[in-house]
């Protein structure tokens, strides 16, 4: 078990950057997830840290040591790669001992702790089998298996998930943090699913091309993103120009063209400071829809009239325009929808708002 | 016709114009050599229809063609040997490499746009008394005369090589292409050193590309007589070569027929044993 640590990595190819001056603090024991669109350098910063690319510039430290120069079969890391790269001319069982057997385990050790690892990802009798025998989700669950079983210090997984299907990846992502709990290993995890990132990480970096946009908790990046990519990338969100009229300890407050004055909470509004202008960021799922002329006691409404209904079933996704402003309202159904081109209005409480920088 | 009946059709219909052509420009002819060898050639040099096995019973009796069978073998193996040692690398180079991989290639084909005969005279200006080499020795003064390099077994295999060699490179290369790169990542990330994850993970996975290339360097160059011909001495004559002095200079069709049966024959049992124990499909069964 390591930390792992960035410090000031670049990676070029030729002339292209596809890692700008990335800094990164993983903690012993710590899931956190790169989560960013495809091509923002999430894949090459995991193979640096495996590894399998040279970083241009800059340091990685393992468990506090540099391991620029440690090539990768010395680095004892897990690596679970997307398309599972288990060895097809060798068993299960095989794949899984693989690594032990450079590991100096002795060999009557070797077939128990290839039957625990098995155990653990919950496929105990496939050992006999070979790798094309089994499912996508069961070859998935091997290759953690054989990353597992050498006890790596730290446990890489490149979008482990993406080639399974939908039902089979929510089951996997419960499976995958129940055993990274259980094995306390520090893990960084690839993916562009906002939702796998915010359902298994303990630390969410979002990435948008080759730079860090932001480090936080889910919920951090969740309710209060650091900019406009962060704040549209994780779910859809309301983002309205506004002006800063007035900041106090705890309040900054806005002004809206369509709103009208909007007061945020200041811990949701950092780095605002002498400003004059911000942007407002309200997520859809906290603009309300609610009928012309109902009591919005504690919110802030304008009206407004539904242009697109998109149902889901459980809720429903509204495209509204307010002024000459479209927003999206994603909300729960009560009752019914409401109709394409009624007369509605849009509300939200201010303390479910963030603010950003302008620029 | 039923939906069914015509796709059960279809697959003939496709392959129809490749099995004419295959049918008659390989079969009948195979059935005539067939019929041949069981004629006789009588004193006056004319052909006896018929069927007598006197062909058959010279070309199986005499040791002189089992001896030169033993040796064609032999040459073969030794070829496909080197083919191997000499091209995997090669193939391992071509695949691994990236963006000049079609140019590679290209270099790798060009030879085919060369007659294979004039491939093999070549080895002539560069090994001949008064070839290339002979003169840079001599002009280095390492030797005063020309040596003779020529006309001898290694110059024969020298010639099968440089014949071969594209064949085995281009089987192991499919092979290597078809390997997934991150097989390798995933071998060293697990402990294994480049050449243990190469040794381990790399080489058997391409195997039947060497398989296949064995084979086909083997097959062809068993069967070969122009470069014994050209570039073998008196004593280098191949089993083919016996075919073609029984048939162009005696023109003793009959026992050419049979003498080239042979040699079909032993290559064709060659080709079922490997099938049998080094098969395609025994090592395909890992790939699934
Ligand atoms: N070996 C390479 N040579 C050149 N460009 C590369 C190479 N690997 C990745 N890139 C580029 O670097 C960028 C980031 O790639 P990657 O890390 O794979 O993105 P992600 O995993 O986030 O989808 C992409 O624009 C990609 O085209
Ligand atoms: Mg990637």
């Amino acid at each position: 078990m390591s930390s792992v640590t960035l410090q000031n990595v670049v990676k070029r190819f030729h002339r292209f950057t596809a890692v700008h001056e990335v800094n990164l603090e993983i903690p012993d024991g710590a899931f956190v997830t790169l989560l960013g669109p495809s091509g923002c350098g999430k894949t090459t910063n995991l193979r640096m840290i495996a590894g399998l690319l040279d970083p241009t510039e800059g340091e990685i430290l393992i468990g506090g040591k540099r391991v620029n120069d440690v090539p990768i079969h010395k680095r004892n890391l897990g690596i679970v790669f997307q398309n599972y790269a288990l060895f097809p001319h060798k068993t299960v069982a095989e794949n899984v001992a693989f690594g032990l057997k450079y590991r100096d385990v002795p060999k009557a050790e070797i077939a128990g702790r290839v039957q625990k690892a098995l155990d653990l990802v919950q496929l105990p009798d496939v050992g006999t089998r070979y790798p094309k025998a089994l499912s996508g989700g069961q070859q998935q669950r091997i290759a953690l298996a054989r990353a597992i079983v050498i006890e790596p210090d730290v446990l890489l997984l490149d979008e482990p998930l993406s080639a399974l299907d939908a039902n089979l990846r929510e089951d996997m992502r419960v499976e995958l943090k129940r055993i990274q709990e259980q094995i306390g290993v520090t893990t960084v995890f690839v993916t562009h699913d906002q939702s796998e990132a915010l359902a298994m990480s303990d630390r969410i970096v979002v990435m948008s091309a080759g730079r860090i946009e932001q480090v936080g908790t889910p919920e951090e990046v969740y309710n209060t993103p650091a900019s406009e990519f962060v704040a549209s990338f994780l779910g859809a969100s309301n983002i309205l120009p506004a002006r800063i009229t007035g900041q106090d300890a705890d309040t900054v407050h806005l002004e809206d063209p369509l709103f009208g004055a909007v007061p945020v909470p200041a811990a949701k509004a950092p780095a605002l400071a002498g400003a004059s202008r911000a942007k407002l960021v309200l997520r859809a799922e906290k603009l309300q829809i609610v009928a012309a002329g109902a009591p919005t006691p504690g919110m802030i409404a304008a009206p407004a009239f539904v242009e697109t209904v998109d149902y889901q079933g459980q809720t429903v996704r509204y495209f509204v325009r307010v002024g000459n402003t479209q927003m999206q309202a994603i909300n729960m159904i009560d009752e019914r929808p409401y109709a394409q081109g009624e007369a509605v209005q849009a509300a939200f409480r201010p303390k479910d708002c963030a603010a950003l920088p302008e620029s | 016709m039923s939906i069914e009946a015509r796709e059960r059709r279809q697959p003939w219909i496709l392959l129809s114009p490749a099995l004419t052509t295959i049918g008659l420009l390989l079969f009948v002819p195979l059935l005539f050599i067939v019929v041949y060898s069981f004629w006789l050639r009588t004193a006056t040099g004319a052909d006896q229809a018929g069927f007598y096995l006197d062909n058959w019973r010279e070309a199986l009796s005499d040791p002189f063609y089992r001896d030169i069978l033993l040796f064609t073998l032999k040459i073969a193996a030794i070829t496909t040997l080197v083919c191997a040692v000499m091209g995997y690398p090669a193939a391992y180079f071509i695949a691994r490499s990236r963006g000049n991989k079609a140019i590679l290639l290209l270099l790798l084909m060009l030879p085919f746009w060369i007659s294979y005969i004039i491939r093999t005279m070549s080895w002539i200006n560069i090994l001949g008394v008064s070839g290339a080499l002979n003169s840079l020795l001599i002009w280095l003064g390492i030797i005063s005369e020309p040596m003779q390099m020529l006309y001898n077994q290694t110059t024969v295999i020298l010639g099968l090589v440089h014949f071969l060699l594209p064949f085995m490179i281009l089987n192991v290369f499919v092979s290597l292409e078809g390997i997934d790169v991150t097989l390798e990542d995933a071998a060293n990330s697990l402990g294994a050193t480049k050449w243990e994850a190469f040794l381990q993970v790399t080489l058997p996975l391409s195997l039947p590309g060497l398989a296949a290339g064995g084979l086909l360097c083997f097959v062809l160059g068993a069967g070969t007589y122009i470069t014994p011909l050209v570039l073998g001495g008196p004593t280098d004559a191949m089993f083919a070569n016996l075919v073609y002095e029984a048939i162009i200079t005696q023109l003793n069709w009959p026992l050419g027929s049979a003498l080239s049966l042979m040699l079909l024959v032993v290559l064709g049992v060659l080709v079922m044993i490997y099938n049998r124990y080094l098969g395609m499909a025994q090592l395909m069964k890992g790939l699934g």
